[in-house]
């Protein structure tokens, strides 16, 4: 079974032009993953596919993950002109300052696919793919293509984060009904407000349910 | 009402003394037949009730129909998501009076381990009004027996007159529950006021 290096080689050699890079997994498990660029996915995905030395035919898991827009605050040293008083009079003197400048970071949305070998019992090869935003820019190619079993499973990313993968012979939702319209696996996804009776409330449960009843006395007194 | 001792005697020497209401009652209880209605773990417990060791079909409920037009019983056994919470009301409105419902399991009650789910309803009595509750997760079969034979009491409690008596018997009573509707958000209305009237609680 090839490293994960090796396996970049591989496809980088088979698929001139791929964008290819290796997120490594710190954990025991050292299960690292490719992250390609969608471009040239479908080319990438079939090659993995049809080599004879990985012969990656069966698709275990697709599944997705919210990358949230991140707030950076870093500390800068800026070095600034001032003007300060120096002997009494008022000269430009250069200042070296600390600041913290805050940033944020755009996030973004991202398929994981897990691929294994029947045939030669060998895997997993696990390959990302990520979007470029989280609003608006939220495509990425359908591998349904290449491996059947994606068909639902990307159904079912599209259902509870929101990429729309193109070429998807049918995509539609999957777990909540088509009328539904959040994508729940969200980081900022809220639960709607069905906290009338929660017997052992505590936590996040207690802030809702207190929450409800806060409204709804505020209802009952406005009424 | 005639006296048990009286009752006894009377049957000693032959003559069975008995009440239209009993006899009617009795009749009802002991062949309530149950829809073929399983969501998730729970029907799994629920098939083995009706299997050899532990046999459902001795209480009366011989055979689970499929059609709810002809079952008596509708028995909610699994989590009721809420993609599927319409079409359940909407089953049990199909159903012919005298109808109940055995919420069967955690998830049927309330919700269960997955009350913070995204798709789950917590507990189908927020649209239907439910007769017996079990708990568990899943309930034993024996457990699933306790209720049945609790629903047969409870139907031979039932008067044929007055307050109480079972609904194809009173004109006013209506067994249609609005269906809910699958909203953007959520299912409108999150319950159904009449029939789930939100207990008090005190902190």
């Amino acid at each position: 079974m090839k490293t994960v290096e090796e396996i970049k080689a591989a496809i980088e050699a088979a698929v001139p032009g791929a964008g290819l890079e290796v997120v490594s997994n710190p954990s025991v498990s050292g299960q690292h993953s490719l992250l390609m660029e969608p471009r040239r996915a479908v080319e990438i995905a079939t090659f993995l596919r049809d080599d004879a030395g990985l012969a990656l035919d069966f698709l275990s898991n697709a599944t997705g993950v919210d990358w949230p827009d991140k707030e950076i605050s870093e500390k800068v040293k800026v070095t600034r002109t001032v003007m300060r008083p120096v002997d009494g009079v008022e000269t430009p003197v250069e200042e070296t300052v600390e600041e913290t400048r805050k940033r944020i970071v755009p996030g973004c949305l991202e398929a994981v696919y897990h691929l294994y070998s029947v045939e030669k019992k060998q895997g997993p090869v696990v390959i990302r793919m990520k979007t470029v935003n989280r609003s608006d820019q939220v495509q990425l190619p359908s591998l349904t293509s290449i491996w059947r079993s994606a068909e639902f499973q990307e159904r079912e990313i599209f259902d509870l984060f929101g990429i729309v993968f193109t070429g998807h012979p049918d995509l539609r939702r999957l777990l909540m009904w088509d009328e539904f319209k959040d994508h729940p696996m969200r980081r900022d996804y809220v639960e709607p407000d069905d906290f009338e009776y929660e017997p052992t409330a505590h936590d996040e449960v207690l802030k809702r349910a207190q929450e409800h009843r806060a409204k709804v006395q505020g209802l009952g007194a406005k009424s | 009402m005639v006296e048990d001792g009286l009752k006894i005697e009377l049957g000693k020497q032959g003559i069975f003394v008995t009440s239209i209401q009993e006899l009617y009652n009795w009749g009802r209880k002991n062949s309530i037949w149950p829809m073929q209605f399983g969501l998730a773990c729970c029907a799994i417990e629920m098939i083995a009730t009706t299997m050899a060791r532990y046999d459902l079909a001795r209480f009366g409920a011989e055979v689970f129909r499929p059609s709810p037009r002809q079952a008596d019983l509708m028995i909610i056994s699994g989590t009721v998501t809420k993609k599927m919470a319409p079409q359940v009301v909407r089953l049990y409105n199909q159903m012919a009076e005298p109808k109940y419902v055995i919420a069967m399991g955690a998830c049927a009650i309330s919700g269960g381990p997955f009350k913070q789910g995204y798709n789950v309803l917590k507990g189908i009595d927020r649209y239907i009004p439910v007769d017996v509750h079990i708990p568990g997760c899943p309930p034993r079969p024996e457990a699933l027996l306790h209720a049945f034979m609790t629903l047969q009491k409870k139907i031979d409690g039932q008067p044929l007159t007055g307050a109480g008596r079972p609904s194809h018997l009173d004109a006013e009573a209506s067994g249609i529950f609005p269906v809910p509707v699958q909203g953007e958000h959520d299912l409108e209305p999150t319950s159904n006021k009449g029939v789930w009237p939100v207990p008090i609680t005190i902190k």
